[in-house]
């Protein structure tokens, strides 16, 4: 690979753990991934499955008593892991940034929104207080938000939820960076809103060759959105690959649960699949895979944690006992 | 807003009157003032004479009544000790009290709201516990027994500070004000970090709850996220929050400070109004005592009224309701 081609984004075997009383919540344990400029990559997972910690990971955000302790990320060949605090501060909000999960708590709501967007101008480039308030009232129309000027002296609590998350990620976008994570930034909009806001986004990276990290647990947006997907599970990636060769025939048994539970217009009338059983707790997971008690392919070698297997096409997978693997070229490196 | 400020201003009126009720009967209850005026040699013409003269051999609600009426006048009545209006002697005295009290929440503020962040920041650290001990002794040991202890060190023992009195004062906007002289400021310091203690206390706890609370909303996250410095996220983000609370319970407590301080000018031989309740009470001056309590009232709801205009200034939250209703 050229330098040129060098991914944005590259995780590699990332742990991040949480030390709690309880004992050792592994929420991100070994995930490897990699992003490249104006590429989309989704990742998905069910509640729990350490999609935010992940995200949280890479901007060097994760609080007490979590910890990343193995693993590396690298931002354009930089580790991320062993930058000192004062270079993390000086790459998030403007080479790396994130829209938060809950819009309703991202902004402080003691603060006007010029506030909040002019500060976070300020801290990275000597700019003049018009000049701030200028180009935050043009993000705040890029991301659809009528009568900027006027908005932009409101405080948060005279927002709808929908507004404040187009005022976070206008946030996101307003240093142009490189990598935004999205963290389900568009759980809280209603449907139309959340089609305009994909396009928006969509059209950003794919213009200014933004690398998207996309958090979601809705199937359907990921389809219509990103290049690649994982799907995560109990702190792990248990299958990953684009889009559609993922979405077209999943070879793990969660992906296809997963995939199956989702609404579709083919199968109208047609109770949904439902994956059995509930997500696993952190502190208490089942000895082999994390997904056994809940799997439908269970077999004796799933009593020992599976590896990652490569396919064709990339894809990589991680079950002893992949669906329609006959008919997928398995890779050996 | 004026709306709001009409309503408010009406409830106000009529705690005050409740008030006066409720401190009129109570005062009407406790001791004779004849027994202690009237020498012992006088006879039973003389003491129904002097019942007669002070009013009191009316029945307890007409009394009230003459009180009230007076009262809205803006007579309290005349002391019986001084034969002057009750209002004027302790109006005489105020600006003593105020100076004591105003320059013992600035103590409370200035190194409360730090100590207490620094405390939130770093719940773990040796210093934080340190200003949590100190907070804890702050809130529990008498001001009495504090102000005493005080006086033994540094008037007595290493002779620093004058231990009782103003000391000079200097006439600012028709007030006589110590602070503003090294040998008034020397006076009012002990005194002042006397009174201030308990609510540098409370600050202190309350300025380290708020923090400890702040720092883990998702909106200080999102600041860190945009790459802040550490500074403007305290500075700013924090700050800013925890300051609602501490505002009002400050502001609320500023009328317990001034009732407070009957104890440390006491103590301290402070001029102020709280030693000429303590005095009243000792001689049953009973329209000293009323007229006391009334003013302490009055303030307690003038307070009010300006932190709720305060908070709404502080928080838009609040300021947005009080346009709608
Ligand atoms: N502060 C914390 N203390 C202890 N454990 C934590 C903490 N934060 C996260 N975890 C652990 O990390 C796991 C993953 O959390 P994470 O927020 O990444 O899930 P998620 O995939 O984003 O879920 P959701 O879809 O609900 O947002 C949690 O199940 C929890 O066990
Ligand atoms: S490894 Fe076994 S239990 Fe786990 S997903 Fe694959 S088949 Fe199911
Ligand atoms: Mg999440």
């Amino acid at each position: 690979m050229s330098l040129s081609e060098s991914p944005t984004i590259e995780v590699k075997d990332l742990k991040t753990y949480f030390f709690t009383k309880g004992g050792i919540a592994r929420a991100v344990d070994g995930v490897s991934f990699s992003v490249g400029r104006g590429k989309v990559l989704g990742l998905v997972g069910e509640s729990g499955s350490g999609k935010t910690v992940t995200g949280f990971s890479i901007l060097g955000l994760v609080d007490e008593p979590g910890r990343i302790v193995g693993g590396e990320i690298l931002y354009r060949g930089e580790n991320l892991v062993s930058a000192s605090p004062d270079r993390m501060r000086e790459l998030r909000g403007v080479n790396i940034s994130m829209i938060f999960q809950d819009p309703m708590m991202t902004l402080n709501p003691v603060l006007r929104i010029d506030t909040q967007m002019i500060e976070a101008l300020q801290a990275h480039e000597s700019i003049s207080k018009d000049d701030a308030r200028q180009r935050a009232r043009d993000v705040l129309g890029q991301v659809g938000i009528a009568s900027p000027d006027e908005r932009l002296r409101s405080y948060p609590h005279q927002f709808s939820g929908g507004m404040r998350q187009r005022v976070a990620i206008a946030i996101a976008l307003l240093n142009k960076p490189d990598l935004i994570v999205a963290d389900e930034p568009t759980t809280a909009l209603d449907v139309t809103i959340q089609g305009q806001i994909l396009y928006e986004v969509q059209k950003l990276c794919s213009q200014t060759g933004t690398a998207l990290i996309w958090i979601t647990h809705d199937l359907s947006v990921v389809a219509g959105l990103a290049d690649d997907i994982c799907v995560m599970y109990a702190g792990r990636i248990v299958e990953q690959g684009s889009v559609n060769s993922v979405l077209d025939k999943p070879m793990h048994p969660y992906t296809d649960g997963l995939i199956s539970s989702v609404p579709s217009r083919n199968k109208r009338g047609v109770p949904l699949a439902q994956i059995p059983g509930m997500a696993p707790s952190l502190l208490k997971l089942p000895k082999g895979c994390s997904f056994g008690p809940r799997c439908a392919h269970f077999s004796n070698a799933c009593d020992s944690i599976p590896d990652i297997s490569n396919y064709e096409n990339g894809r990589q997978i991680r079950c002893h006992n992949p669906l329609g693997a006959g008919t997928t070229l398995r890779v050996t490196d | 807003m004026s709306v709001f400020i009409i309503r408010r201003l009406m409830q106000s009126a009529l705690v005050v009157v409740i008030m006066s009720f409720i401190v009129f009967s109570g005062v009407f209850l406790v001791g004779d003032p004849v027994e202690i005026l009237v020498s012992d040699d006088a006879d039973q013409e003389e003491r129904e004479m002097m019942i007669k003269s002070m009013g009191l051999d009316k029945p307890f609600l007409v009394q009230y009544g003459i009180f009230i009426s007076k009262a809205i006048r803006g007579d309290l009545g005349d002391s019986f000790v001084f034969q002057e209006p009750a209002l004027l002697l302790i109006l005489d005295r105020m600006p003593a009290t105020m100076e004591l009290a105003v320059v013992a929440l600035l103590i409370a503020i200035v190194f409360g709201i730090p100590l207490g962040v620094w405390a939130g920041l770093k719940p773990e650290s040796l210093a934080s516990k340190s200003i949590m001990t100190g907070s804890i002794l702050g809130f529990s040991l008498p001001t009495f027994w504090v102000g005493i202890m005080m006086i033994l060190l540094f008037a007595v023992v290493l002779g620093w500070l004058p231990s009782t009195g103003r000391g000079d004062v200097q006439i600012i906007l028709g007030m006589p004000i110590s602070v503003f002289s090294w040998d008034g400021f020397s006076h009012v310091l002990m005194p002042a970090v006397n009174l201030a203690l308990f609510k540098l206390s409370m600050v202190i706890r309350l300025a380290r709850a708020g923090t400890r609370e702040v720092m883990h909303q998702d909106y200080i996250k999102f600041a860190r996220a945009k790459g802040l410095k550490e500074q403007r996220i305290i500075l700013v983000h924090v700050l800013k929050n925890i300051l609602i609370p501490v505002v009002t319970v400050l502001g609320l407590e500023f009328g317990g400070l001034v009732a407070f301080s009957v104890v440390t000018e006491t103590v301290f031989a402070w001029p102020g109004m709280g030693k000429l309740l303590i005095d009243s009470i000792g001689l049953l001056d009973r329209p000293i005592i009323v007229a006391y309590l009334m003013i302490i009232v009055f303030l307690f709801v003038l307070i009010n009224l300006l932190v709720d205009i305060c908070y709404s200034i502080l928080d838009p939250r609040v300021r947005l309701q009080d346009i709608k209703s």
